[in-house]
């Protein structure tokens, strides 16, 4: 569903975009620094877990930023976009200062630009394949911000555009999960005409976007205002149903739907099997973030308990690790560790979240790793046991093994401990559908190109077929899934 | 929403409902649960299914109140919606035709118990029952339970009814009498254990299903861990039965207290401000 190079070049060659590119050199566009987003006072934002730290640009600031974008001939960013957007026409109507007609071009290939502009890992994808990092070697283009700059005005405002939806063509389809890759699905397929249900096991749609990811960084309320413009396009959600449990697809099948997406996510969290890891206190990342993103554990009137900690220690490196420590530092922690095995520089966080959570007072104690816990009377967490670590020869991830120095241990106060190593596949779909085919890993295998399944009228995507990544890529999975069941659709009617 | 149509009492504490949740009643089966939210405010929690009139759409579920959520759940009234209900959740009962089970049952562990009993009795097994509890009022269920048992046995603390004694006394007495192939226990994790005890001495293989703190049901927050012949499942997916023999039930026991201390807060809290 990517832009043809003929309909990108004639978007770029309508006149008004030829005549801003005229108003200004290139020599002057490139002089220009590269935006910084206003955050939040670090001591400030560190108390509060629904204050979001950066507070987006300003008009002005917006249009500085754009007029660095030398709407190149061949935009080499768009290719490093997983939904292909319209990047140089979305940026180049921000600097006309049409931020309405900005959002819209955000949303013809992108159903939520608003939560994508504040969780896409831009610095490895659009601004990475930037003219600028590319060939210039210098800052690029700040797209992600851009991006969250044109959701953001067009939410504002009041003034929401729909994207055009073709007539309905009666078919039903239905999506498994509410999370980033059944939303791009339902976007895409409501579009083509499509009768789409999106099914959700929990009481509130949104999947990680809403239990996962804290609202200092992705607010509900953004991710409400999504959703609400899919269902007004006409998708329809349906909560507290678990496809395959509460019916089967079978069940389903019976009642019109033709195809489903697969989009259950990665929902089984690891741990790592070492010695009093089962002692209360010691919890995964995701029962942590549910409890106090979904449930709002932290607020006294909500029934949803949390434990508080003084020393805790969050074991993992990724972005969902820098959410649990920085949830805990909001919730009163006195110490607030990161328990890393490798070194800063392996570390698959966004820059971003890392200098955020050092600015909060967030300890790192990289090339560590925990070996054992132990407990007080009562089975509560008191302390734990970390071996200290050096890097040795690349692994298969091409990232640095972390090889153990022996006698190294030393123990560590810690009352709350959240494993944040990451997670397997939900095992409820493959459990449903036996003949459907899996990894040894227990991700379902899809072509990669249509994301058709062994079932032909099963799709999948997101975290259920890669096992864990971020959520544009999921968003992307939908997209392309979307296109491969229409495609399939058109065969078989 | 899922509306309540009846509500009964057994005791001061333990009510027993019927809710509408007709897809529920229809796909569910013995050993299965569900989890509910009282309100928008209320916080989910796994509760065995009881009971299942499929043509009119509604499960039976028991509830005894023990914390805020129980206690909201069971001041509500036949008219009244629960926020949200989903399931059914975990995996069926393995039910087969084994020859003769010994079904034991303790507290408002015998309203799960009841349709594995049920299951049990229909698949061809002669079925004994021992139903357990701390004194008469809480002896629930009896009826229902000798409707698919060949043998009911009561057990009671204080000896208020039935025998004076523990579930594990009725069970041994069973055990020593005559020859049984499987044993099902369903209750406090206490009393599970000891089951599980007696049991293993006797060779009886031997499924209890667990009642682990949980907060998705979907396997993806991990808080029902449990210990399982060394290796940690988790019991919203890979349970909530379990060969009992293998259970670390210790560890089990310490789990169900991981937030004991807030519980009780918010419970004292919400007395006095009833």
């Amino acid at each position: 569903m990517a832009f043809t190079k003929e309909y990108l070049a004639e978007q770029r060659n309508m006149e008004w975009r030829a005549e801003l590119r005229s108003q200004m050199k290139n020599k002057e566009r490139t002089e220009i620094p590269r935006v910084v987003m206003p955050e939040r006072d670090p001591m400030e934002r560190a108390k509060k877990q629904r204050v979001e730290v950066n507070t987006g640009l300003s008009e002005k600031q917006a249009i500085t930023e754009a007029k660095r974008c030398m709407d190149c001939v061949n935009p080499t960013c768009i290719d490093g976009c997983p939904v292909s957007i319209n990047i140089p026409k979305f940026i180049k109507n921000i600097e006309r200062g049409e931020f309405a007609e900005a959002a819209a071009t955000l949303k013809e290939t992108n159903s939520l630009p608003a939560v994508c502009g504040r969780v896409c890992p831009q610095e490895k994808q659009c601004e990475e394949s930037c003219f600028y990092t590319q060939k210039l070697k210098k800052p690029a283009i700040a797209i992600g911000y851009l991006e969250r700059f044109a959701a953001d005005y067009e939410q504002e405002s009041g003034k929401i555009s729909l994207p055009e939806v073709a007539p309905p063509n009666g078919i039903k389809v239905a999506a498994v999960g509410s999370g980033p890759s059944s939303l791009a699905f339902a976007g895409d397929m409501v579009k083509l005409g499509y009768d789409v249900t999106v099914f959700e096991a929990l009481h509130e749609v949104g999947g990680v976007l809403k239990y996962g990811i804290p609202e200092f960084r992705l607010p509900n309320s953004t991710v409400d205002v999504e959703i609400n413009n899919l269902a007004k396009m006409g998708v329809k959600f349906q909560k507290n149903f678990i496809v395959g449990k509460t019916a089967t697809f079978d069940d389903l099948k019976e009642q019109g739907f033709k195809a489903f997406f697969v989009g259950s996510g990665a929902g089984l969290p690891n741990f790592m099997n070492i010695p009093g890891e089962n002692y209360n206190g010691i919890l995964s990342s995701n029962e942590y973030l549910t409890r106090v993103n979904l449930m709002n554990a932290a607020d006294k009137s909500f029934d949803t308990p949390v434990l508080l900690g003084k020393n805790v220690a969050v074991i993992g490196g990724g972005n969902t690790a820098m959410d649990s420590v920085r949830t805990a530092k909001r919730l009163g922690a006195e110490r607030a560790m990161i328990v890393y095995r490798r070194s800063r520089k392996e570390m698959p966080a966004r820059v971003e979240e890392v200098k955020h959570a050092m600015e909060e007072g967030i300890e790192f104690l990289n090339l560590n790793n925990p070996v054992e816990y132990f407990a007080d009377e009562k089975g509560r967490v008191n302390r734990m046991r970390l071996q200290k670590m050096e890097l040795g020869e690349p692994d298969a991830s091409g990232r640095r093994r972390p090889v153990p120095v022996e006698n190294s241990e030393y123990d560590v106060a810690a009352d709350l401990v959240i494993v944040a190593i990451g997670v397997s596949p939900n095992p409820l779909i493959p459990s449903a559908l036996p003949e459907l085919k899996v990894s040894r890993w227990g991700t379902i295998e899809v072509d990669k190109e249509t994301m058709q399944s062994s079932i032909p009228e099963i799709f999948a995507g997101g975290d259920i077929v890669r096992g864990g990544a971020t959520v544009i890529l999921a968003m992307g999975d939908g997209r392309r899934a979307a296109a491969g069941m229409d495609e399939y659709l058109k065969g078989i009617s | 929403m899922n509306k309540i149509l009846t509500k009964e009492k057994f005791s001061g504490n333990v009510f027993r409902f019927e809710v509408e949740a007709p897809l529920i009643a229809k796909s569910r089966k013995p050993g299965h649960f569900i989890i509910l939210r009282v309100d928008k405010k209320g916080e989910r929690i796994p509760l065995t299914i009881a009971s299942a009139d499929e043509e009119a759409g509604t499960i039976t579920i028991v509830v005894q109140k023990v914390g805020v959520t129980s206690a909201k759940l069971c001041s509500m009234q036949p008219g009244d919606c629960l926020a949200d209900l989903v399931g059914p959740l975990g995996k069926a009962t393995h039910i087969g035709k084994v020859g003769t089970v010994l079904a034991c049952g303790g507290g408002v562990g015998i309203a799960p118990l009841l349709p594995i009993v049920e299951g049990f009795k229909k698949a061809g097994n002669r079925v004994i029952s021992v139903l357990a509890a701390r004194s008469k009022s809480l002896v629930i269920l009896e009826k229902e339970i000798s409707q698919w048992s060949d043998e009911v046995i009561i057990m009671t603390d204080d000896g208020s009814y039935g025998k004076k004694g523990l579930v594990t006394q009725g069970a041994e007495e069973i055990i020593k009498r005559e020859k049984i192939d499987e044993c099902i226990a369903i209750g406090p994790a206490v009393m599970m254990k000891f089951t599980s005890l007696l049991t293993k001495k006797y060779n009886i293989p031997t499924q209890a299903s667990l009642n682990s703190i949980m907060v998705d049901g979907t396997g993806m927050c991990g808080a029902c861990r449990v210990t399982v012949g060394g290796r940690t499942y988790f019991t919203c997916v890979d349970g909530p039965e379990f060969d009992a023999h293998q259970i670390d039930f210790d560890e089990l026991i310490q789990r169900l207290g991981g937030y004991a201390e807030e519980e009780k807060a918010a419970f004292e809290d919400y007395m006095a401000n009833k």
